[in-house]
């Protein structure tokens, strides 16, 4: 088990070094002086030579790419341009705050995803059954940015029942995770649905029928795990629409996350800081998908570790 | 039964290509359509609310709504169209190269595209806008390459299923050269799914560029892109609700429109994929 995990973990590490030399390259694309571009054009020549020094732009690519590799692996992610703080204590304040959003989403989204789709496929060509699908295609089609402001209307102006933006209590939380997971629930309920459809059609459904197990029982005990699989892949997957989600919804709600500091690092041009953050929710995103692969074995027997 | 009687028997992508219809309708037509110009400012009659005069109402600059909205179906489907252009070509260049190649020049490409494929949705295309800058052009091309790795993977796929069925290799063996194998046998036997995958790419496409728009990093004021619209109706979302939901309807139907369509063509043209979520 340990080593399967130590195996994967040395895997994500060229990945990861790859986005970070994708992140780097596109930033040296940059048609311009970026340096000239973050101080304005009102900046002396000496403050321009200084940062260009500071960060290292008159070397080659390659070395810089190496430098910041090599400084990242002792923890060090650099100065961020606009604070001058730590980009490491800039993410750390950030970090919890999305953590606590997209567990929060997560959470929605298998709950009320997995119900729905579960009773979808108990019950095909219901009413129910009508409704949720209708449901999931506009689920699937509404902009998260727009459905948070119209959620914002409805119970924040119109019922005052929530608050507008912000965070800091259970209240606030409420209106961006559900804007957050409404796109996932979609996803979750039709994937629950096909699948359970499967699920229910094999044989060893019918024999747990067939030796008069309840329904409930056979659903539980036999169709659902089996389900699971296809359900739980898709949630690792969801979990990358959720980080991506959570730049809009934070933004939405001024929710102080990682996201809309990267946001606010895109404007003030601080690529110090957009490496990082971008570096960071790559790195949650194997390590999620790490966690997925992981629990296969624990539903499925059959799924070795040998991997 | 063939693919276009089995797509109209489905009443939901029917529904689909009629909004598509009439989307592509409004792009063409926009400036006999609009009643106004969408750029028209009347300050006295900001935020004035739906009615006779601004079917829509009138935005924070007292410019009529519905003509931006339709003026903004140019915009949206310019960006579809061109990045799924640009996601299937750079796709089916790099996915035939890899699979063809094979050996470490396939082995690297691919690696390169799981890095890509590493970046949480929306983070991949704010890293390129962040890069080339913001406007409609830039946006266009973020929103393409974000959708060449899977292309690349569907091409690559087939390309290595096809390289050993007899009749490519009869043909390699008479010497075809690799652009008339690709045109006489690879292309035929993916384009249903790429045209599948290129419909639904445009429901995604167009939430993208709505999304990049709204953060204000893709296209810039004063164009009428949907996404700027609902961003510009957020900041007087509590006096005046309508200037930014009613910019986000339109992105929601045009999605909705060409998630409908690609559903009803992967059922009609991929019969394998039927009745999957």
């Amino acid at each position: 088990m340990l080593t399967f995990i130590v195996r994967r973990l040395l895997l994500a590490v060229p990945v990861l070094l790859g986005v970070v030399f994708v992140v780097m390259l596109t930033v040296d694309l940059l048609p311009g002086d970026a340096v000239s571009l973050m101080l304005g054009e009102h900046a002396t020549k000496d403050a321009v030579a200084k940062l260009r020094d500071h960060l290292g732009l008159d070397k080659p690519f390659v070395v810089r790419y190496l430098e910041y590799v090599a400084r990242v692996a002792r923890g060090d992610l650099g100065r961020s341009i606009q604070q001058n703080r730590p980009v490491a204590a800039e993410l750390a304040d950030a970090w919890p705050a999305t953590l606590e959003l997209t567990v929060a989403a997560l959470l929605i989204a298998t709950v009320a995803g997995i119900a729905a789709g579960v009773a979808s496929a108990v019950w095909p060509n219901s009413f129910f059954d009508a409704v949720a699908r209708l449901g999931s295609l506009f689920g699937l089609s509404m902009p998260i940015f727009w459905t948070g402001l119209v959620l914002i209307v409805v119970f924040s102006l119109w019922l005052n029942w929530l608050p507008v933006g912000g965070a800091g209590s259970l209240n606030h939380l409420v209106l961006p995770a559900v804007t957050l997971a409404l796109p996932s629930v979609a996803m979750v309920s039709r994937m629950t649905r096909s699948a359970v459809l499967d699920v229910l059609r094999e044989d060893y459904v019918r024999t747990a029928r067939a030796k008069g197990l309840g329904e409930l029982w056979v659903l539980g005990r036999h169709a659902l795990r089996n389900a699971f699989i296809p359900i739980l892949t898709l949630l690792g997957l969801q979990s990358g629409q959720l980080m991506g989600g959570a730049v809009l919804t934070e933004t939405v709600f001024a929710w102080p996350g990682l996201g809309r500091l990267m946001v606010k690092a895109i404007f003030a041009r601080d690529y110090v800081l957009l490496q990082g953050a971008v570096l960071l929710f790559a790195l949650a995103f194997v390590i999620v998908n790490l966690l997925v692969d992981l629990s296969y074995g624990l539903l499925d027997p059959r799924i070795g570790r040998q991997g | 039964m063939n693919a276009w009687a089995r797509f109209r028997r489905n009443r939901l992508a029917l529904v689909g290509l009629v909004l598509v219809v009439v989307l592509a309708g409004s792009a063409a037509l926009a400036p006999w359509l609009a009643p106004y110009d969408p750029a028209r400012q009347s300050l006295v009659e900001k935020r004035t609310k739906p009615g006779a005069k601004y079917v829509l109402g009138a935005d924070e600059f007292g410019r009529d709504i519905l003509s931006r909205v339709i003026y903004g179906s140019r915009v949206a489907l310019l960006v579809g169209v061109l990045s799924a252009l640009i996601a299937v070509v750079g796709g089916l260049l790099l996915g035939t190269v890899a699979g063809f190649a094979g050996g470490w020049l396939d082995a690297v490409m691919m690696r390169g595209i799981e890095i890509l494929l590493a970046f949480p949705y929306l983070l991949l295309a704010l890293a390129i806008v962040a890069a080339l800058g913001t406007g409609a052009l830039n946006t266009t091309i973020a929103v393409g390459i974000w959708g060449v790795p899977a292309v690349t993977r569907i091409v690559r796929a087939s390309v290595l299923a096809l390289r050993e069925t007899e009749y490519v290799g009869a043909a390699r063996a008479l010497g075809a050269p690799v652009t008339a194998l690709l045109r006489r046998h690879i292309l035929p036997n993916i384009v249903p799914s790429l045209i599948v995958y290129a419909t639904l790419f445009m429901a995604n496409a167009i939430l993208l560029e709505a999304a990049l728009s709204f953060l204000g990093l893709g296209v810039q004021p004063p164009t009428a892109s949907w996404g700027l619209m609902v961003s510009t109706g957020r900041d007087v979302l509590l006096v005046a609700p309508h200037v930014a939901t009613v910019p986000g309807l339109a992105i929601m139907v045009a999605v909705l429109a060409f998630n409908l369509v690609g559903d009803g063509l992967r059922d009609a043209l991929d019969p394998r994929l039927r009745g999957s979520a």
